[in-house]
């Protein structure tokens, strides 16, 4: 939410598939996001800006996209910036370095950030890298790479203004770690308590991001009881609506999966649609 | 119309593409100042600058990544990969984005890309440069997969990959680049991607082939005719999505069948074929169908690379026995 707050719409993301708060922000509606993970493709069509990348799955193999991305934008001398996030696994693969080291050679305007969770699944940061930081990786790209602190949104927009700032400005290219940590299960399907320890969790609890930034406005009487139950009734009737809108959405003819594979779906293929028509027809 | 090599047909495409499109930009690996390795884009640099014509730092996934990020805001990438024996650190952007970004965006988003690498034996080259995989590619749903096998096939195909709106391997055989001749005219004009060619027309039996290996294909199908037989030689070319009317209709006359690649024999290209042809092909055929291809073993160093390319004889020898099955 911090680093996609600091973005413009003609800024390009390039989002993992944690990053719903960020495509939220960027305009792609819940009921999108439902439909995706609710196994439909029609989610991707998003209503965000047309440009953005979907969710990337494979981890980290988005960062050579996003060089790719700010070298087009550059290029055609485009105000944009494109904005990479990725997770603390990410940045063990190749992918990840790769792209880097390309975007300091060109200096190109893109902007990676690491969502450091100390987790990738049940594999904690010591066994991810013995570097003392994530940050540090940028410097053997060429440029400049910070931590910051994840939990707090303030720490997070202000780090990312700076950095996407500094790209736009064709300074080039910025790395931000963002220290945070994975405070439920990695899925639905996952179960943490078999790799760490609850009371571990529960010590995490207390730098709660949204909790501190409820705590924090309230300091600053900028936040109250009234405010607070408005809000949620708000998310909650938000929620509804885009629940009732997502399980709403029709169901596709099977042979549509032939649909947008090549521009025109070449002849050869035409059988295997028919089959499938044919099938779901009789 | 001048006569030229097939590496100097590629030249020739890639600078008229520069061009007429300024979104096409072309990188890889020492392509710039160099050239590239065989010379494919010579020149280049010189004429449409460092921005268009660039040297990538040594990283071949990187290279099919930035072709997915710069196709997927408009630009026309032309990514080079120097052999084909590295291509396989793409295999991931190729399969995970490249092929599926429209299909995973419902069109919102699209990949317009061409990767180009060399391919095959026969330059006496060191290990790993002599590959051709091509069947690890075919697999891949929404790709595109191009190998011509003259000068002239070359220029229509690769423009025609150019001009595509979905990603394509234009795979290069190496030993055409300066092996093969022929007369190019530099007219912008695009061939299919959807069709196969007929090379030679013939009535007994059905060569098919792609790349270089239709050097040997022809030179077959001469011989068969001094014995009598008469045969039909079919470049393939597209070889994803594969145009198979004109296998079958082809084989619809002939009756007989031999599949000639360059690649290892199990699971490549040719076993595809020989499906369709059980599939579709059946009541037609006179004999089985017969697979002409590289040995199942690891492609040997130069010293025996000749004796893994499939020969003369043994495309004839293969021809002869569907002629005279029975
Ligand atoms: C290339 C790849 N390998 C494995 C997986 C399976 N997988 C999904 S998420 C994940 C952990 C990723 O950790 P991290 O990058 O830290 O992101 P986080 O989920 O913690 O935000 C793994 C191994 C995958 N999606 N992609
Ligand atoms: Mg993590």
């Amino acid at each position: 939410m911090g680093v996609a707050s600091a973005m413009r719409q003609e800024d390009v993301l390039l989002p993992s598939y944690r990053d719903n708060g960020a495509l939220l922000w960027r305009g792609v509606k819940m009921e999108e996001i439902l439909l995706y993970w609710g196994g439909d493709e029609r989610g991707n069509l998003s209503s965000g800006p047309p440009h953005d990348f979907p969710f990337c799955i494979p981890v980290g193999s988005q960062a050579p996209h996003a060089a790719g991305v700010a070298y087009a934008l550059k290029f055609r001398k485009q105000q944009g910036v494109a904005v990479c996030l990725l997770g603390d696994g990410a940045t063990s693969k190749g992918d990840m370095y790769e792209a880097m080291n390309f975007a300091g050679v060109h200096r190109l305007p893109v902007v990676f950030v690491v969502n450091n969770n100390q987790w990738a699944i049940s594999v904690p940061l010591k066994l991810q890298t013995a570097a003392q930081t994530l940050a540090q990786k940028a410097i053997a790209a060429g440029f400049y790479g910070e931590q910051v602190d994840g939990n707090d949104i303030v720490a997070v927009r202000e780090a990312a203004n700076e950095a996407i700032d500094h790209a736009r400005r064709g300074c080039g290219p910025r790395l931000i770690e963002a220290l945070t940590y994975r405070l439920g299960d990695h899925t639905t399907a996952d179960d943490a308590a078999r790799y760490r320890l609850p009371q571990d969790v529960q010590m995490r609890w207390k730098e709660e991001p949204i909790a501190r930034l409820r705590a924090y406005l309230v300091s600053q009487k900028a936040w109250g009881k009234a405010e607070e139950e408005e809000l949620s009734s708000h998310c909650q009737r938000e929620i509804d609506a885009a629940v009732e809108r997502y399980l709403a959405t029709s169901s596709r003819a099977p042979e549509t999966m032939f649909e947008h594979l090549y521009k025109d779906l070449p002849a050869v293929y035409a059988a295997q649609r028919e089959e499938l028509e044919g099938l779901a027809n009789a | 119309m001048p006569e030229v090599t097939l590496v100097d047909a590629i030249n020739l495409v890639l600078a008229r593409a520069m061009q007429d499109d300024p979104n096409v930009i072309v990188f890889g690996e020492d392509v710039g100042i160099n050239g590239g390795v065989f010379r494919a884009t010579a020149g280049l640099q010189q004429r449409f600058g460092p921005e268009r014509v660039l040297d990538t730092p040594l990283a071949e996934l990187l290279i099919s990544g930035l072709c997915v990020g710069m196709a997927s805001q408009g630009l026309k990438p032309v990514g080079e990969i120097q052999f084909m024996g590295f291509i396989y650190p793409c295999i991931d952007q190729l399969v995970n984005h490249a092929s599926r970004l429209r299909h995973r965006t419902q069109g919102r988003l699209s990949c317009p890309m061409v990767l180009r690498a060399p391919c095959g034996a026969g330059i006496r080259a060191p290990e790993h440069h002599s590959e051709h995989t091509e069947a690890m590619l075919t697999h891949i749903p929404g790709l595109r997969v191009v190998i011509p096998s003259s000068p002239e096939r070359a220029y229509g195909l690769l423009l025609a990959a150019i001009h595509d709106p979905d990603p394509v391997v234009f795979l290069e055989p190496t030993r055409l680049y300066r092996g093969a001749r022929g007369l190019v005219d530099d007219n912008g004009e695009a061939l299919s991607l959807d069709v196969a060619f007929v090379l030679r027309e013939g009535r007994d039996v059905t060569l098919i082939g792609w790349g270089a290996i239709l050097k040997e294909t022809l030179a077959a199908a001469e011989a068969l005719a001094d014995e009598g037989i008469s045969a039909e030689v079919i470049d393939l070319a597209t070889l994803k999505p594969y145009d198979a009317e004109t296998i079958l209709a082809s084989v619809a006359k002939t009756g007989r069948c031999v599949i000639v690649h360059e690649a290892a024999r199990t699971g490549g290209l040719g076993a595809e074929i020989a499906a369709l042809l059980a599939e579709r092909g059946l009541t037609s055929l006179l004999a089985p169908v017969a697979r002409v291809a590289g040995y199942d073993t690891v492609i040997p160093l130069p010293r025996l690379e000749q004796s893994y390319i499939p020969s003369i004889n043994r495309i004839v020898s293969a021809a002869r026995r569907a002629c005279r099955f029975t």
